[in-house]
């Protein structure tokens, strides 16, 4: 669905914006619909293909209103930002800008195949920049095999000074998933918890990056502890726990306004806010007497329903993409377990039965996994299918913990915790669990939530 | 480390708690060097000791009862917490107008959010037992910290245990 939306923008872009002398985009191989048969791609032989992706060009250098500086300049990053998506991630191993040719403005539709099959390139990103009105900057992106001298992609953009990374990454995105045959995730946003301090005295702060880490903000001080950020699918606010008033309570912050408010007035503590798929619902946990239950209230306000009723903890919850089903946390049975209900509370179940505790379920976007935390001595991050099986572990490490998906379900953000200092950091894996990379933040960082993939 | 060292204050303390017993307005803390001591109104405690009443005179008075501690993942009141909170509720019951908030807390070797929600039942489970003691519901009130202030800071057993607890904190 995603994919088909970004193939749409990117095929209307390019009709406006590039000459049409290529043949039309070759769709994408359609995404795997949510089944359970998916496999994980283990061995892929894309993942060692050489590509090349030399610097943007432009018809002439001009003054830009972008980060970046000049359109010629301008190219030169954009190839960089499309480098690094796809090297940091494992994905490929691009060689980017500064170790290549610069091709001109005429190549850009018509690459000297040859110049590229001697520098042993199998794949080549090409593309280009250009100045529009009103201070926007057009930028196009092609994909080429060269052993086969044949175009596979093209898309292009319009895009304002302050998102050139935007057309980088959905240039990332466009290459990756035309050659992976996965869905995009690199046009993304995270929100996290920027923390420094003692471990006693930790300041947590609400903080949004890119998904490469780029165009960073804090949005609170620090004044009050922040913690478990949820990004609004449509990116426009941020629902989280802060003790702003000196108690546990769920606020949301409004990304247009920077303003915050309380999501909903209550004497009791409040935890563990969470969106369904289209918005329109959110879920927390209150305690009450110290017993915590599982909620859902509409987002614009409305009468909250209970859906669990157990005594003892319910937390946390994740929809199903297609907002059926919950899953989430109890410890009903003795200790914190993994169950599924349907989105109305109906039918609870117990799924996880691995020994040990297993915590904060998040449903994969494509509904064919559930990412958790297992805690058996450490904390580790692990996947399931949706029945309870097929458990397997991603992580090995002393403290990992609240595992949260990339757009296209690939990628498993989580924090990770320092034995003894308690410094905190975002990382990520891949679903082989090979590809394990610390994400660079400014401060230490924890709670990651990953958005979706952009419009 | 400082194991005998430990050992020795615990001694102290245990005699401190037989004196305290036999002769309440026993100071609690050595007071000042003479030649050193330009005031006698520190925080630390005089001759006088903190204002009857106040948190400070709570803390004083609770002698490292004004915590209780549980086990991984409960948060039952076990013997020596009831005798805390007994101390708490005798204390609580002599200064009437005094409110309380009870704070909730775990150690790190659990997740976040069930570490909320886990230190919000501790803290309830305290102050249930304060009720239960005849202190008015309205009076106590209860916070959880879940995991993110510990007060020992290590990484192992001795440090977990003594994060895993629920304090009690008067409202001066």
């Amino acid at each position: 669905m995603k994919l088909a939306r970004f193939v749409l923008l990117g095929a209307l872009c390019s009709a406006a914006a590039l000459a049409q002398t290529a043949p039309p985009v070759a769709a994408p191989a359609a995404p795997p619909s949510g089944g359970i048969d998916v496999t994980v791609s283990d061995d892929s032989d894309w993942q060692d293909l050489g590509i090349a992706i030399p610097s943007f060009a432009t018809d002439a250098d001009v003054p830009t209103q972008t980060s970046a500086g000049s359109t010629s300049a301008l190219g030169f990053s954009l190839a960089s930002v499309i480098t690094a998506d796809l090297k940091n991630n494992g994905l490929f191993k691009p060689v980017g800008p500064a170790d290549l040719p610069r091709p001109g403005f005429g190549e850009v539709q018509s690459p000297s195949y040859d110049t590229w099959r001697s520098r042993s390139a199998e794949m080549l990103v090409q593309g280009y920049v250009r100045a529009a009105g009103d201070g926007q900057v057009t930028v196009g992106c092609y994909l080429y095999d060269v052993a086969l001298g044949q175009q596979l992609g093209k898309a292009g953009w319009t895009v304002a000074p302050g998102d050139w990374r935007r057309a980088a990454h959905k240039c990332a995105d466009m290459v990756y998933a035309r050659l992976s045959g996965e869905n995009p995730f690199f046009d993304s946003r995270i929100a996290y918890i920027a923390e420094t301090g003692p471990k006693d005295r930790r300041m947590k702060r609400l903080a949004i990056m890119d998904s490469d880490g780029a165009n960073h903000r804090y949005l609170t001080t620090g004044q009050a502890t922040a913690l478990t950020p949820r990004y609004s699918p449509d990116y426009k606010s941020i629902l989280y726990l802060s003790y702003f008033n000196g108690q546990p309570r769920i606020y949301i912050y409004n990304l247009d306004t920077n303003r915050q408010d309380l999501l909903l007035a209550s004497k009791n503590p409040l935890f563990a806010p969470r969106w369904s798929p289209d918005g329109k619902w959110v879920l927390y946990s209150m305690a009450a007497a110290g017993n915590t239950d599982i909620y859902k209230i509409p987002s614009g306000g409305g009468t909250a329903v209970k859906l669990t009723d157990s005594p003892g903890i319910d937390i946390g919850g994740s929809f199903s993409p297609d907002g059926s089903k919950i899953v989430f946390e109890s410890d009903r049975s003795g200790s914190q377990q993994v169950y599924v209900m349907n989105a109305d509370g109906s039918d609870q179940h117990r799924i996880s039965f691995f020994g040990g505790r297993s915590a904060t379920p998040e449903w994969s976007p494509r509904g064919d996994q559930i990412a958790f935390t297992h805690i058996a001595g450490n904390l580790r991050i692990g996947v399931m299918s949706p029945g309870g099986g097929e458990m397997r572990y991603l992580t090995d490490s002393w403290q990992d913990e609240a595992p949260t998906w990339a757009p296209n379900g690939r990628i498993i953000q989580f924090f990770r915790t320092a034995r003894t200092s308690g410094k905190t950091g975002v990382w990520q894996v891949d679903l082989t669990g090979r590809n394990e990379r610390k994400l660079e933040t400014p401060v230490d960082g924890s709670d990651p939530a990953w958005g979706p993939l952009r419009p | 480390m400082n194991q005998p060292l430990f050992r020795n204050l615990a001694l102290i303390a245990t005699s401190a708690v037989a004196l305290a017993a036999c002769a309440p307005k026993a100071p609690k803390v050595l007071p000042p060097d003479p030649g050193n001591a330009v005031s006698t109104n520190t925080t630390g405690g005089t001759l006088e000791g903190p204002a009857p009443g106040s948190q400070a005179d709570f803390v004083a008075q609770m002698m490292g009862q004004d915590s209780i501690y549980f086990d991984t993942d409960k948060y039952n009141i076990d013997s020596q917490d009831q005798a805390a909170l007994a101390a708490q509720a005798q204390w609580l019951a002599k200064y009437p107008a005094k409110r309380a908030t009870v704070e909730g807390h775990c150690d790190e070797r659990g997740t976040r959010e069930y570490n909320l929600a886990l230190g919000e039942r501790r803290a309830n489970a305290a102050k249930n037992y304060l009720v239960g003691m005849g202190i008015d519901a309205s009076r106590i009130s209860t916070v959880s910290y879940g995991k993110e202030r510990p007060v020992a800071l290590g990484s192992d057993e001795g440090s977990w245990s003594k994060n895993r607890r629920a304090v009690t904190v008067t409202i001066d």
